[in-house]
């Protein structure tokens, strides 16, 4: 029986190309999760064959390894290094170019944006709550930045339920996975056959309508249910649910500071994975013969010397005064910036991090009370 | 048509003052008219100076709010921006966008003592305030202008505080850590003055801009002294790069210097201040 349900529905596997032409006929660009250097990352999609197949990934702190087994899945695994802050707020942005003219006036014009439609297919749950919490810093009403407001408009999100959480992913703890719960167009759950799927916006209703899609049985639902519960109790490591920002700044001087910065290498990987982590500097590159030079932002992160500088002063100068930082704002500051912690609970900062500092056992001994 | 915040508008330099060997004082006006004509801003907001093909820094506009069609920004000579800005002449262009920030609360402070406590070029945020204070001199009470600096020799702007303490129930008390010939002011730190002043009466409010050493020191006398902690008003400063609240350098706690501030009340922020990392 074939439906054109906008309610769920079921994709079999052998047809998953015929939602990729569906996207494409729709103008959209397919981004999706692939294998490449050893990790899962997020490219151009042609066939469905490139997705990753019977891939799983083993993650732990200072470790990713993918494993290869014998499921027809494609999404077997719980994420890669990269959620979706690079397609919205871009590691280079040029912000604008000046010119300098032969009678020393200068001229200066904005950079614009406008970026081709994407569909990413494989968002996870995760993904969307820090697309939520980026959209809250870069859309807020004090000011709307052009580029990520280009970018985040060109996007069509296809999220996949998390079935396989790492053990360095704590998404239940944060409320924020691993089954997803808005801001997608269409979600999807996987099956060794095919995947239910369903439009959650009306953008994507019109593309479901034109899949052929089956009506799901119950057998199926079923199975659902079981996997997405396994997701939750399979994760180990948790953050305290509760607003963390209070016991944070009372514990300023708590001695895990400095036993953390013993082992921190101030490399900044941790922020570079975040997929909350917002912070950019402004850098002029000039051509050689000084008529024209650009203004472009460049990612950075607060674990550089040069984030607190200011004219002879660097405000911190220590690894402890950098990973209090991060922490303090992470799961203390946010709270009052933007009305909840900035973690989402993917556990990149663990798996990326070169000497495997996890943000779950830092915090649990700040907020323990005990030295 | 008002300015995009998102990319500078040019400006051309049309006076250069050299205040001391380190320091110049730059008034520009935005080369075209319609941005010139419309600009507006609050004592305390400060601007983004971009030097060509270098970079952009944030400095406070030191001149008079009421004529803001041409604005002038002091400047010291401590870093790559700041050396190339201080060495153009009149007539050269560099790139503004502005204003940004929250400045002093003039409005609400109407018919109190106004105590204005400024350190080094901490002294220039301060101008447009005690402008505006003297411009409406019978709507405040007493004005009372502290000013302390490392070296006699930084003393800027030594007429304009004759000038100022000219006025009536303006009193202006300049020191120096160390005093060079012809000093006649005190020596030693600001924190000296307090002495020499009626200070503070429960109606007073307090503005404060300087190195934050000295800032604390000026806060806790004032505090001692019964000042309460919601009139202490202090312009802070932290790396600044967009200006917009967004590239996350300026973060104190969990307030953006940029948009937040630079002018915060120490009630406000007296969680974090003087600490170090913050």
């Amino acid at each position: 029986m074939t439906a054109h349900s906008p309610v769920n529905s079921f994709l079999p596997r052998k047809e998953f190309g015929e939602l990729l032409s569906a996207l494409r006929f729709g103008g959209y660009r397919c981004v999706a999760p692939k294998v490449c250097d050893g990790a899962i990352v997020y490219e151009e999609l042609q066939l469905q064959d490139q997705l990753p197949t019977g891939i799983s990934i083993h993650q732990a702190a200072g470790s990713y390894r993918l494993e290869i087994t014998d499921s027809p899945r494609n999404f077997d695994w719980a994420n890669g290094p990269q959620a979706l802050k690079p397609f919205v707020f871009k590691s280079t942005e040029s912000l604008w170019t000046v010119n300098r003219n032969a009678d020393g006036t200068i001229t200066f014009s904005e950079s614009t944006t406008e970026p081709e439609p994407v569909a990413i297919i494989g968002v996870r749950s995760c993904d969307l709550a820090a697309l939520a919490l980026q959209d809250k810093h870069f859309l807020n009403s004090d000011c709307v930045d052009p580029h990520y407001q280009a970018r985040r408009a060109s996007l069509f999100l296809v999220a996949v339920n998390c079935t396989h959480p790492s053990d360095t992913c704590f998404c239940a703890s944060t409320g924020d996975g691993p089954v997803a719960q808005g801001g997608f167009d269409l979600l999807l759950d996987e099956l060794d056959d095919g995947f239910v799927i369903r439009a959650g916006s009306k953008a994507a209703q019109k593309i479901l309508q034109t899949l052929p899609v089956e009506a799901v049985t119950g057998e199926q639902e079923e199975v659902i249910t079981q996997q997405n519960q396994r997701a939750i109790k399979c994760q180990t490591r948790r953050l305290p649910s509760n607003n963390l920002e209070q016991v944070l700044f009372e514990n300023l001087d708590h001695p895990r500071w400095q036993a953390v910065a013993e082992r921190c290498l101030s490399c900044g990987n941790c922020t570079s994975v975040c997929p909350t982590c917002f912070c950019y500097s402004e850098q002029d590159t000039g051509t050689l013969d000084l008529t024209r030079s650009e203004h472009v932002r460049e990612w950075d992160s607060c674990f550089t010397q040069g984030h607190s500088y200011i004219h002879g002063l660097t405000i911190r100068a220590d690894t402890r005064l950098r990973y209090r930082q991060w922490l303090t704002h992470k799961l203390g500051s946010w709270h009052s910036q933007y009305g909840r912690s900035g973690c989402v609970g993917c556990g990149r900062c663990i798996s990326w991090c070169p000497v495997g500092i996890d943000i779950t056992e830092e915090v649990a001994a700040i907020v323990s009370g005990e030295p | 048509m008002t300015m995009a915040l998102h990319c500078p508008a040019e400006a051309e330099i049309i006076a250069r003052e050299q205040e001391t060997r380190s320091i110049v004082s730059l008034t520009v006006r935005l080369t075209d008219t319609r941005l010139a004509d419309r600009f507006q801003f609050q004592p305390g907001q400060f601007n983004m100076l971009y030097l060509y093909g270098i970079g952009e820094i944030a400095i406070s506009i030191s001149s008079d709010p009421a004529s803001s069609d041409t604005l002038t920004h002091t400047i010291s000579d401590v870093g790559r921006v700041s050396h190339g800005l201080t060495q153009l002449d009149v007539g050269d262009r560099i790139g503004l966008r502005g204003p940004f920030g929250r400045g002093w609360p003039l409005q609400d402070v109407r018919a109190n003592d106004v105590i204005i406590i400024s350190g080094g070029l901490g002294c220039a945020p301060v101008v447009p305030v005690i402008d505006y204070v003297i411009n409406r001199r019978e709507k405040y009470g007493r004005l009372i202008i502290m000013q302390g600096v490392k070296h006699s020799d930084d003393m800027i702007w030594r007429e304009r505080y004759e000038a100022w303490g000219a006025h009536p129930d303006t009193q202006v008390l300049l020191a120096a850590d160390a005093g060079g010939k012809h000093w006649n002011g005190a020596v030693g730190p600001v924190t000296e003055l307090f002495d020499l002043a009626q200070l503070p009466t429960e109606n007073s409010v307090a503005f404060l801009c300087g190195p934050e050493p000295m800032i604390r020191a000026c806060v806790q006398r004032l505090l001692e002294d019964g000042l309460p902690a919601d009139r202490i008003w202090i312009s802070m400063e932290r790396n600044m790069q967009c200006a917009l609240g967004q590239c996350g350098h300026c973060q104190f706690g969990d307030r953006f210097v940029c948009k937040d501030g630079p002018v915060f009340c120490y009630a406000d922020i007296r969680h974090l201040f003087g600490l170090k990392g913050f």
